[in-house]
């Protein structure tokens, strides 16, 4: 293996509205090598290959392919360099031949018409260079999802990729699928192409590896041989802070028993839930930790009815709830905010006050008809508690900022007499002013006597709100904590599957 | 409530668009601006802006329903077989209406528990509905009724004609429903967000049936005027009617992806339509040319409401 840089990004910048994702990360990439790239959920890896593959502008930094320096300016550009990213969602077409889906954009015709013959010949080279034995004539749709991955290396092979990106690769894979990838990325890699390799599954890492760089809050940690680093201490480098002092949590007296779930399974999927049982009590706020795709909002949508379990109850006040109807579940005291407000929250062309009436005009009804003057005094009741910024309950939650949105979901709930809330992201797409907000109104419920169930990505909020966590992973609660024992390190550990 | 307010605002672009057609249509030709000709237009307008009611809660619903115009054939004939079968009006009345809500119900429960696209669930029943309206009455007209219940339709109140009266009659109903009931509210919400108001407790698959079924019920309401005035029931009748509902309702405002319009948007809608043929009738625009207008109108309406609102955006 030789070392020559076949890709250096150096000082990469790139900030969001309220965020800096990257500040001044560097990245090197030699010819021949897989190089893993290492991080918590939103540190950085994401957006660093988005601006490698041409998906975002970086704000300052340069990129440097072959010692010369580039610009990257489209996902096409990036393609013209030889870089090649591969997603988790696979951009196949499903419905063409290997082949076909292989050369898109770059059938070779005779007189307009395509050339089959060598199409399929061209196609065959490239799955040969990339060791795979799959007939170029067979539909995508008909091969499993490591096929289809391997083609999606051998399409990059074709197009003279000389850097291919993988993101999360093997989440989906069985042991033996692993294994077959693995030999393709090797032969690739024998070719002097450059692999990164994004994924969380540590043993996986260093089979795979040769080097590692590691980020933590868009900053680079360090770049380490992974013949020479212990996995202990590529967590300890993903971790390593100490940020509770920001969250304004007030522990009070924790009450009684409020929501059990036992042995609960999910609808079959990526991420099924299985055989999940926890408890959140009065006044409690726990934190359901996990890696993406780990199950958690699977389950947070059993537990408002969205999804029906497949085995498994849940129970509120000692009272089973009856699954599958969200309707039910919100008359049983259960409220939610979901993860994508936008999707699953609110009705966008409607009112904060019609959005806030939804689940509770039957109440606010009299002879049939919705009392407007009731609806509205509720609304302004919940816009002056939770301070919600409109210019009136009349205005449409488009208009509204993501923070602003957040609190009609919630003051929704409330309106609805909620016991139990189940949060998932409450503080995604917020911004930093309005997060405080919400952590203050978890506060304010809590010492009411309700309890929360939160789901969270991002570890500091878990930490620092919550007053016991779980721990999941792969469709299974893997650890529980006590807030005053957990750290960035234990929960992180427990999420990748090295608690021991 | 600024909901309305805006849902108002949209409709005054509309309204101002029919104002202005009026004008040029006055300027252009002195018989247009008589009382005369203005309740002529009313009451020709008043079958479309009747079955267009339906088809404003479906397009608010975020669906839509072709089978409208069948229905109305269908109802019509069931209407008229009965009458002919010597049943007291009343109890023909009724009968007629149960079967066009009953089919519209059908409809929604195709869309809603076997989750077909309502294009495909109401595409079927056109076909269903005309087969059966056909079957019905061999294909024939079913002709020849008593002048009181011709009076439906050619009597007149304070000097109105009564099918507009009807008309005003059952858009003050319908309005009241979609804005001040529970169902009218969850229609907006499954039209705007369908997941959303679902986790928000409603019972979209409910609401969603009985969003068609008040389509079926205002198709089978148009068929009793439409029997009542022409003194016959077609098994052919309403044919095309879909395609004036869905450009009386889009051209009032509704957005053809849910959650938003209005019924007043819709009267609206219809008095372009209705307007639009009388005037050209007038000026001796031959019924060909006035098909081609009339098309180009709705796609102008339309553009021009996209663009205001993006602007707005």
């Amino acid at each position: 293996m030789n070392s020559v840089s076949v890709l250096r990004m150096h000082g990469i910048r790139k900030s969001f509205p309220g965020v800096v994702a990257l500040d001044g990360v560097d990245f090197t990439l030699r010819a021949g090598e897989v190089h893993v790239l290492l991080g918590e959920n939103g540190a950085g890896k994401s957006t660093l290959m988005k601006i490698l593959s041409g998906a975002y502008r970086r704000d300052a930094g340069e990129i440097a392919i072959d010692g010369r320096p580039v610009t990257i300016g489209s996902p096409r550009d990036a393609q013209a360099l030889g870089i090649a990213t591969i997603y988790q969602e696979l951009s196949l077409v499903p419905q063409l031949t290997v082949a076909e889906n292989i050369l898109l954009g770059h059938e070779p015709s005779r007189a307009g018409w395509i050339d089959r013959r060598r199409l399929e010949d061209d196609a065959r080279r490239s799955l040969r260079d990339a060791g795979l034995d799959i007939d170029p004539r067979r539909r995508v749709d008909r091969l499993g999802i490591a096929e289809q991955q391997m083609v999606e290396v051998a399409k990059a092979l074709f197009r003279r990729a000389r850097v291919i990106v993988m993101d999360e690769p093997t989440s989906a894979l069985t042991a033996l699928e692993i294994d077959r990838l693995f030999g393709a990325i090797r032969r690739v890699t024998a070719a002097g192409v450059a692999v990164v390799y994004i994924s969380h599954r540590m043993r996986e890492l260093t089979e795979i590896g040769d080097r590692v760089t590691v980020l933590r809050d868009g900053r680079h940690v360090g770049t380490f041989s992974l013949s020479e680093v212990s996995t202990a201490d590529l967590v300890r480098l993903m971790a390593n802070r100490d940020v509770r002092d920001h969250f304004p949590r007030r522990r009070g007296a924790i009450g009684e028993e409020l929501l059990r779930i036992d042995h609960v399974c999910g609808p079959p999927g990526v991420a099924a839930v299985h055989d999940v049982s926890l408890v959140v009590r009065r006044g409690e706020i726990v934190g359901l930790a996990g890696l993406m795709g780990a199950g958690r909002t699977e389950l947070a949508r059993i537990i408002i009815g969205a999804d029906p379990p497949s085995a498994g109850h849940v129970m509120l006040e000692g009272r089973r709830v009856p699954s599958s109807s969200p309707r039910r579940a919100i008359r049983a005291g259960i409220g939610f905010l979901p993860e994508d407000r936008k999707r699953h929250g609110l009705v966008m062309t409607l009112s904060v006050c019609e959005n806030i009436g939804l689940p509770n005009l039957a109440r606010w009804s009299r002879g049939g008809l919705v009392s407007r003057r009731a609806e509205r005094a509720e609304a302004d009741r919940w816009v002056g508690e939770l301070r919600i910024k409109t210019p009136h309950a009349g205005e449409r939650v488009v208009r509204l900022s993501g923070g602003t949105q957040q609190k009609v979901v919630l003051a929704r709930s409330l309106a609805a007499d909620a016991k139990l809330f189940v949060m998932d992201e409450p503080t995604r797409g917020v911004d930093v002013g309005a997060k405080v907000e919400i952590y203050e109104l978890m506060n304010r419920l809590t010492d009411a006597g309700a309890g929360i169930l939160m789901i969270s990505s991002e570890l500091p909020e878990v930490l620092g709100m919550s007053d016991r966590i779980y721990v999941m992973r792969r469709g299974r609660i893997e650890a529980e904590y006590d807030a005053s024992a957990a750290s960035e390190e234990r929960v992180l550990q427990a999420a990748l599957g090295l608690a021991c | 409530m600024a909901g309305l307010r805006f849902r108002a605002g949209r409709r005054f672009g509309t309204l101002a668009g029919l104002i202005g057609l009026c004008l040029l249509l006055w300027i252009l030709t002195p018989h247009f601006l008589t009382v005369a000709n203005a309740l002529n237009v009313m009451e020709q307008t008043s079958i479309n802006a009747i079955v267009a009611v339906g088809m404003t809660y479906v397009i608010i619903s975020g669906g839509i329903d072709l089978s409208v115009g069948s229905l109305l054939a269908l109802s019509g004939v069931v209407l008229a077989e009965a009458l002919k079968g010597g049943w007291p009006a009343p109890f023909a009345v009724a009968a007629s209406f149960g079967v066009g809500a009953a089919a519209g119900l059908a409809n929604g429960l195709g869309i809603a528990l076997g989750r077909l696209p309502p294009f495909i669930m109401t595409l079927g029943m056109m076909s269903v509905a005309r087969g059966a309206a056909l079957l019905v009455t061999d294909g024939r007209p079913v002709s020849g009724f008593s002048s009181g219940f011709r009076s439906l339709a050619t009597g007149h109140a304070l000097g109105v004609p009564s099918p507009i009266v009807f008309t005003l009659a059952i858009y003050a109903v319908a309005a009241l429903v979609l804005s001040r009931t529970r169902f009218g509210r969850y229609v907006y919400g499954i039209g705007g967000n369908e997941e959303a108001t679902r986790l928000s407790g409603v019972e979209v698959r409910f609401h969603k049936m009985i969003v068609y079924g008040v389509s079926g019920l205002t198709s089978a309401i148009a068929a009793l005027l439409l029997t009542a005035r022409l003194n016959s029931a077609q098994p052919i009748a309403g044919i095309n009617y879909e395609l004036d509902a869905i450009a009386a309702t889009v051209i009032g405002g509704t957005s053809l992806t849910g959650g938003e319009g209005s019924l007043g948007g819709t009267m609206v809608g219809a008095l372009i339509m209705g307007v639009l043929r009388n005037g050209l009738n007038l000026l001796g625009v031959s019924s060909f040319l006035q098909q081609l207008v009339i098309g180009a109108v709705i796609i102008a309406a339309v553009l021009v409401d996209l663009m205001l609102k993006e602007k707005r955006a």
